[in-house]
């Protein structure tokens, strides 16, 4: 086995705690953030189909009052924003996969399209679904 | 008493080592994921539309739009796929933070229990609206 003094030359493996935290890191963590927040997040969307399966409205108009209120449009506002950066840093992983854009730049860019686009589409079918629903 | 690991001179390294990693398995999942992310993303788009256009909608509008058979499709498609992936990206995230093997078992045992009954229960109501309309 290695002595003490060789050891240390040794380069350390890059580890979590020690790594200065980097844009597309904390973009990748994010990828996975909202992947176990939709994850959970589906129970709600069986929830509604359930509530609309229901044979009296009873349970819709319960679940329709707990979505329209403050606290359930934040919550359906984070689940929107959750899907569509999911989506777009899948697609990110799609491109990866054909061994596309990972140069420096390339992977920089894409973690700042990923989130820009997320955000901004978010805004988007926001607006016109209130647009839409006055 | 022979075991899967017993040395059998018929078979390659390769044949005898396949399917037997930590996680008895390779590329299926891989694979898997990236299809049900890729079906996702198409479906995701009808899923959106079908969201904005029922959004404060009442129970008789609500039912009305999903009973219809494309929606019903729609919907019946998008659990399925979203289930599986779910289900697969679950898995390794408990395989990357649970290194309990016990608790690791259980966990992904919930895993399995959760995405199906998010998807049977899911199919279920659409199957409801459509069927008894």
């Amino acid at each position: 086995m290695a002595d003490g003094s060789s050891r240390a030359e040794r380069p350390l493996s890059p580890h979590l705690q020690i790594y200065r935290p980097l844009f597309t890191m904390m973009m990748s963590i994010v990828h996975r953030v909202t992947g176990v927040g939709l994850y959970f997040g589906m129970v709600l969307f069986v929830w509604w189909l359930l509530a609309a399966a229901s044979n009296t409205p009873t349970a819709f108009n319960t679940f329709s009052g707990i979505a329209g209120s403050f606290i359930g449009l934040v919550v359906l506002l984070g689940f929107t924003w959750a899907l569509l950066h999911h989506a777009l840093g899948g697609l990110r992983h799609f491109m990866w996969d054909f061994i596309r854009g990972f140069e420096p730049r390339e992977r920089e860019l894409l973690a700042k399209a990923t989130l820009a686009g997320s955000i901004g589409l978010t805004l988007v079918l926001w607006v016109i679904g209130i647009a839409l629903k006055g | 008493m022979s075991t899967g690991h017993a040395p059998n001179p018929m078979r390659t390294p390769l044949g005898r080592v396949r399917g037997l990693g930590s996680a008895r398995s390779g590329t299926e999942h891989f694979f898997l994921q990236r299809l049900t992310g890729f079906a996702n993303f198409l479906l995701m788009i009808a899923f959106v539309v079908i969201v904005i256009r029922l959004a404060g909608a009442s129970y008789a509008e609500t039912r009305a739009v999903l009973g219809h058979p494309l929606v019903a499709v729609i919907i019946l498609l998008t659990l399925l796929s979203v289930t599986v992936h779910m289900r697969l990206g679950m898995q390794v995230v408990i395989e990357d933070y649970v290194h309990t093997e016990g608790l690791k078992v259980l966990l992904i045992v919930l895993n399995t229990f959760f995405t199906i009954s998010i998807a049977l229960a899911g199919a279920f109501a659409v199957l409801k609206i459509s069927l008894a309309g």
